[in-house]
């Protein structure tokens, strides 16, 4: 499977049109509704969206751990050319935590309080390659080592709640490491902890995927986490990307109102004294979405003719958006 | 069903969603509905309760009536015809009683039993509950200690201690009961209060400076009803199989009221030989009862606890 | 344990004169009082509670009454017995109740889910003599495949008899044991299967899934660790429970226990042996409770970690 892997020369991943749906009582929950974007090895891509814009679900698309209701209902996800939209469990389960590895939001909750460190270390070397245990423990502890976990043969032993939220978040992110992914999606992994280790682990992850050439999903809600790290941009709204992008075109020249709202609520030193702009509004009810643009009701730009649906326009340089209004490719943010 | 209606708020003029009319009571109601067998359950417990309540309106025979028993009627098969020309449904027992009839008058003293015990032990575990609660400290502790104590003993080893040392009868097995269950309630009620205690609500009450009882009766209880009907509904469910238990290790009820659980202890003897309508038609019954009341009362839990509602 | 021991001992002193039921009525006053002085009845009461409390320390618990032996040794005599019954029930409690929660855990919206909850409702409710009965009846007395009562051929195993290694003995077991069971099973089940609700959606499990741990991994590691918990702690309060109620199943099948024993000294007014029975509960009771403690600590990280530091 390695020896495939390397052999491969196209992007790590390619999302196309990706749609996952909930199938709730009430009718289909649209969460991710026609997603795509594209990583290349030792890239780092943001994934930036306010709550409920289905980016934690296009994480775990990624990962197939959708769990019922939802399905992934049409797209692809092509892993190194490989679309695992309808693969097997087995075949999911052969990837994650070998080639694709995550991390989550919250390291409170997302090492078992029951089972050490060294524990839940092992067992995710162990399920992927027959290594004995005192191999897989020493490269655990070089994995912990890696990550700025001081003293990691003592950690080993360990259980979670003796660690700190960073120190979790860390072991978190060793765990991933363990098998020298191709491809890591990280969901909001630094939105628990406080500012300055936020920014410790943001430079340390930076660092590893240069190092290891892994392709990077950085799942977020702060546009401010995105422009120090990622290469690339895609902004999620209601399911769907509505502007994607290089960092600096994005930020510096965003195209779509939505993305101008978000960068507008960005507090930073040039704007000292003046007031935060604010999106008015609630992220549309994704159970009944209106017909077309879905931002239209807190667009500022909304008229008749967001009724109907705007297609992604694309440029050159993954440059793209989803808007009959569009800012001037100048107009300032 | 009606009783919902009339409880419903009168529909506020211009009001266009009929959804915001809906009253506690009837999202209640058709929350509870949403299972079948719950419903069905309902509905067998109110039939049992009327079944008892009229039970000389209702049985054959008057099983107490020994002018009306003859041995000569003993252990007739279910569909016989008994002495007096009569036809006995569900068969005789050893003394030559009808067994219908015996059931419900047994299901009588069982429901009394079971009921009235449950209801007096919930009033002492509710005033014990809440002035523990409110009283906090040192009564707090003590109380809660008596209580964890006790809960720490199985109850039916509480029960037979005290049938043994207080002697069988109604008015005893009654009084054991008490005693077995208030603790449950004590605890439940207290630690609901607990909660409820620290909220805004009660506090802006003390602000208002009203009466301790007042507090007490006007904005706790109301709060913690929820958890109180559910323990309850188990409770008594629990009380009717704990006093057949004792009955039948024969030192509940004299045997000259006999319950449910007195009708199968008799019936126990007959089984080798056959008889098995003797003790198996008073468990059907007793069997009956009690799942009705745990069905309706786990549905409750269900709609009542807010944590598992949708 | 000192107040427990008095409250035990001035209830069953209360009780009833065992005289009465010791003498023949043609016996005259006189030998009636030799009989008393005989068996230290004429005392006042606070003497013979201190009497008793300095032998007990001694580990001597009074004669019984009827059998005119030790208390202490005729109850230890029935005790394995007993014990091998709840350890039985225990272990089927657990060997059911747990894959059965689990699976109705992990598909709560099944159907088989669905009858596995309303089973459990079923365990809960029905009185466990009355179910006892039930299953005589159907395999001893209509099938025949199973002795109704008895402990059957016993082994001399570490100088203690039981019945588990033959297979009469087994055959005899097995109806008390799984009479006994089925309360436990219902509560292990219920248990477990709200424990397994909860953590199959804690994120700690997904990221379990993320890392490849396959499902059986993450069922029988990640999983059933963290239910283990509660369960085992319920349970082994739960123990207590059984040896407690295994005295309504000794009744029942007949089962050469210490519960038979009690009962049969309760209609006797054997009052050495009813307290010295609940002397050995009492203890037993908080023997239990130290072991659940040490467990608990054993299998979560967080208690044990406490206990370091303090």
């Amino acid at each position: 499977m390695t020896a495939a892997g390397t052999s491969y020369a196209g992007p790590t991943l390619e999302v196309e049109d990706l749609q996952t749906h909930f199938f709730t009582k009430a009718g289909a929950v649209k969460a991710v509704n026609g997603v795509s974007f594209t990583v290349a090895p030792g890239e780092v891509i943001g994934l930036v969206g306010e709550s409920g814009s289905g980016k934690t679900v296009t994480g775990l698309s990624i990962m197939g751990l959708v769990d019922e209701p939802g399905r992934i209902v049409g797209g692809a996800i092509r892993f190194k050319g490989e679309n695992l939209v309808g693969a097997s469990e087995d075949r999911w389960q052969k990837l994650r935590g070998d080639r694709i590895a995550m991390i989550f939001q919250d390291p409170m909750m997302t090492l078992n309080p029951v089972l050490r460190i060294d524990t839940q270390m092992v067992e995710a070397i162990h399920a992927h390659r027959q290594v004995d245990k005192a191999t897989a423990r020493a490269e655990a502890r070089d994995a912990l080592g890696l990550v700025g976990i001081p003293a990691p043969e003592e950690r080993l032993k360990t259980y979670p709640h003796q660690l700190s939220g960073g120190m979790r978040q860390r072991v978190a992110i060793a765990i991933a490491l363990l098998n020298k992914p191709d491809l890591i999606v990280a969901d909001e992994p630094t939105t628990a902890l406080d500012v300055t280790i936020q920014a410790q682990i943001i430079y340390e992850a930076q660092q590893l995927c240069r190092r290891f050439g892994t392709a990077l999903i950085w799942i977020t809600h702060d546009l401010a986490v995105v422009a120090g790290l990622a290469d690339h941009i895609a902004v999620m709204y209601a399911g769907r990307v509505v502007e994607a992008g290089t960092i600096d075109d994005v930020i510096d020249r965003p195209r779509h109102p939505y993305t101008v709202g978000l960068l507008g609520s960005v507090p930073s030193a040039n704007k000292r004294g003046q007031r935060l702009n604010q999106i008015p509004g609630m992220a549309p009810n994704l159970l009944r979405l209106p017909p077309g643009c879905a931002f239209k009701d807190r667009c500022p730009r909304g008229d008749d003719l967001c009724l109907t649906e705007p297609t992604l326009q694309s440029q050159p340089n993954g440059r793209a958006f989803r808007c009959h209004h569009p800012h001037e490719p100048e107009g300032a943010a | 069903m009606n009783s919902a209606k009339t409880a419903a708020a009168p529909p506020v003029p211009g009001q266009i969603e009929p959804l915001a009319v809906e009253t506690p009571f009837q999202r209640f109601v058709s929350d509870f509905s949403e299972s079948k067998l719950a419903v069905a359950c309902f509905f067998a417990v109110v039939a049992i309760i009327l079944l008892a309540i009229f039970a000389p309106l209702i049985a054959p025979t008057d099983p107490y009536n020994l002018a009306l028993v003859t041995v000569a009627d003993k252990t007739l098969a279910p569909g016989m015809v008994m002495q007096d020309g009569t036809t006995t449904l569900l068969g005789t027992d050893g003394s030559g009683r009808d067994l219908l009839s015996s059931i419900i008058y047994g299901l009588r003293i069982s429901l009394t039993v079971g009921i009235g015990s449950a209801i007096v032990a919930l009033a002492i575990g509710v005033v014990v509950g809440l002035v523990a609660a409110y009283a906090g400290g040192r009564i707090d502790n003590i109380i809660m200690r008596i209580v964890d104590m006790q809960l720490s003993f199985p109850a039916i080893l509480i029960a037979l201690v005290l049938l043994v040392t207080l002697g069988k009868g109604a008015d005893k097995t009654l009084i054991a009961l008490i005693v077995v269950q208030w603790a449950y309630y004590a605890r439940t009620v207290r630690a609901s209060a607990m909660v409820e205690r620290r909220k805004e609500y009660v506090e802006s009450a003390h602000c208002l400076s009203l009466s301790r009882t007042r507090i007490l009766l006007k904005h706790l209880l109301p709060n913690v009803l929820a958890p109180i009907i559910v323990v309850g509904t188990v409770q008594t469910a629990h009380a009717i199989s704990l006093e057949a238990t004792l009955s039948f290790l024969g030192l509940g009820m004299e045997q000259t009221e006999p319950s449910l659980g007195s009708l199968i202890s008799n019936g126990f003897e007959y089984i080798h030989s056959g008889h098995y309508w003797i003790s198996v038609y008073p468990g059907v019954a007793l069997l009956l009862t009690i799942v009705s009341i745990n069905i309706v009362g786990d549905r409750l839990r269900d709609v009542l606890n807010p944590r598992l509602s949708k | 344990m000192l107040f427990m021991s008095f409250l035990v001992f001035s209830g069953v002193y209360v009780i009833g004169d065992p005289v009465d039921i010791l003498i023949s009525d043609e016996a005259d006053a006189e030998d009636r009082q030799r009989a008393i002085e005989g068996l230290g009845l004429d005392k006042p009461f606070h003497i013979q509670y201190l009497t008793f409390l300095g032998r007990a320390l001694q580990g001597d618990l009074g004669d019984s009454f009827i059998f005119e032996e030790p208390a202490l040794g005729l109850i230890l005599e029935r005790m394995p017995a007993t014990l091998e019954l709840a350890l039985s029930a225990l272990l089927i409690a657990i060997v059911i109740g747990i894959p059965l929660g689990m699976w109705a855990g992990m598909r709560p919206e099944s159907k088989s889910a669905r009858v596995i909850m309303t089973g459990s409702i079923l365990g809960f409710s029905l009185p466990t003599f009355w179910v006892g009965i039930m299953m005589m009846m159907l395999f001893a007395v209509q099938l025949r495949w199973l002795p109704s009562t008895g402990r059957g051929d016993t082994v001399d195993l570490l100088g203690i008899d039981v019945s588990f290694l033959t297979l009469d003995g087994l055959s005899h077991l097995a109806m008390p044991a799984i009479n006994l069971a089925l309360f436990n099973l219902a509560l292990v089940l219920r248990l477990t299967r709200a424990g397994v609700k909860e953590v199959v959606h804690q994120d700690f499990i997904k990221f379990a899934r993320a890392k490849g741990v396959g499902r059986r991994r993450i069922v029988l590691v990640h999983i059933l660790k963290n239910i283990m918990i509660p369960v085992v702690t319920v349970l082994g309060l739960e123990f207590g429970g059984l040896v407690a109620f295994s005295i309504v199943t000794e009744t029942v099948f007949a089962w050469p226990g210490m519960g038979k024993l009690l009962i049969e000294s309760i209609g006797l007014l054997d009052r050495p042996v009813i307290v010295a029975y609940l002397t050995i509960i009492l203890l037993f009771f908080v023997i239990i409770n130290l072991v659940v403690d040490v467990l608990y600590s054993i299998l979560d990280p967080r208690v044990r970690l406490q206990e370091v530091k303090s």
